[in-house]
């Protein structure tokens, strides 16, 4: 498997991550900058981790995913620091002999993912900044 | 005590490294622990939730602290 945090995502690199001769089928997510939120125009996104923790809630997802669906290979990638809009952000990805597994694995990952890893977004708009998910 | 702080709960504070208080004593499970922030931070307590991890996994309220521990307090997650 392969659990990271970097600071940029090359989403060119993951199909040679997840390519496997015992794999008839690769699934991956990629999460990128959106420019819009509830109508407001998002300047950047600004991601901040918990490394050692984070790195550690991805392996357990990541072997939760590969026992669960009999996972060949694995990819969690998150990326930290300033994010534009259209930038990646997070890339998620399985190989497996078949493709149902590796589908319904990909959704897990993002989804527990988002859940779970300590991850933190900032919405940087032109005129205030909100952390994601903090109040009510 | 020292405890790491990420996302809100840093700008709350206003540092990356909070020192909790050793006076009258220091908190000796999760549960305390939270309840000493939310009295000297009122703003924790308007958060969604907030979490603790304790060497890097998530601790429920009644895990004892040490002072050996790596603690950190956890906000609500929002990568991806």
């Amino acid at each position: 498997m392969y659990i990271e945090i970097v600071d940029e995502i090359d989403t060119a690199q993951v199909y040679k991550d997840l390519s496997d001769a015992g794999s008839g089928g690769i699934c991956v997510f990629v999460g990128a900058v959106r420019e819009f939120t509830n109508n407001e125009a998002v300047v950047s996104l600004e991601f901040e981790t918990y490394k050692s923790m984070a790195l550690k809630e991805m392996e357990k997802i990541a072997a939760e995913a590969i026992e669960k669906w009999q996972l060949n290979k694995v990819v969690m990638r998150h990326a930290v620091g300033l994010k534009k809009v259209e930038e990646p952000v997070v890339v998620v990805g399985a190989s497996s002999a078949h493709r149902d597994a590796c589908f319904e694995a990909c959704r897990f990952l993002i989804d527990t993912l988002k859940e779970r890893v300590p991850i933190w977004k900032k919405e940087v708009f032109s005129n205030k900044s909100v952390w994601v998910s903090a109040h009510p | 005590m020292k405890v790491l702080l990420f996302g809100i709960a840093k700008d709350i504070i206003g540092t990356s490294e909070f020192e909790v208080p050793s006076e009258p004593k220091y908190p000796s499970t999760v549960l305390e622990l939270k309840d000493v922030l939310v009295r000297l931070f009122p703003d924790f307590g308007k958060l969604s939730s907030f979490a603790v991890a304790v060497n890097n996994e998530y601790a429920s309220e009644d895990v004892s602290l040490h002072l050996s521990d790596e603690i950190a307090i956890i906000p609500p997650v929002s990568g991806g």
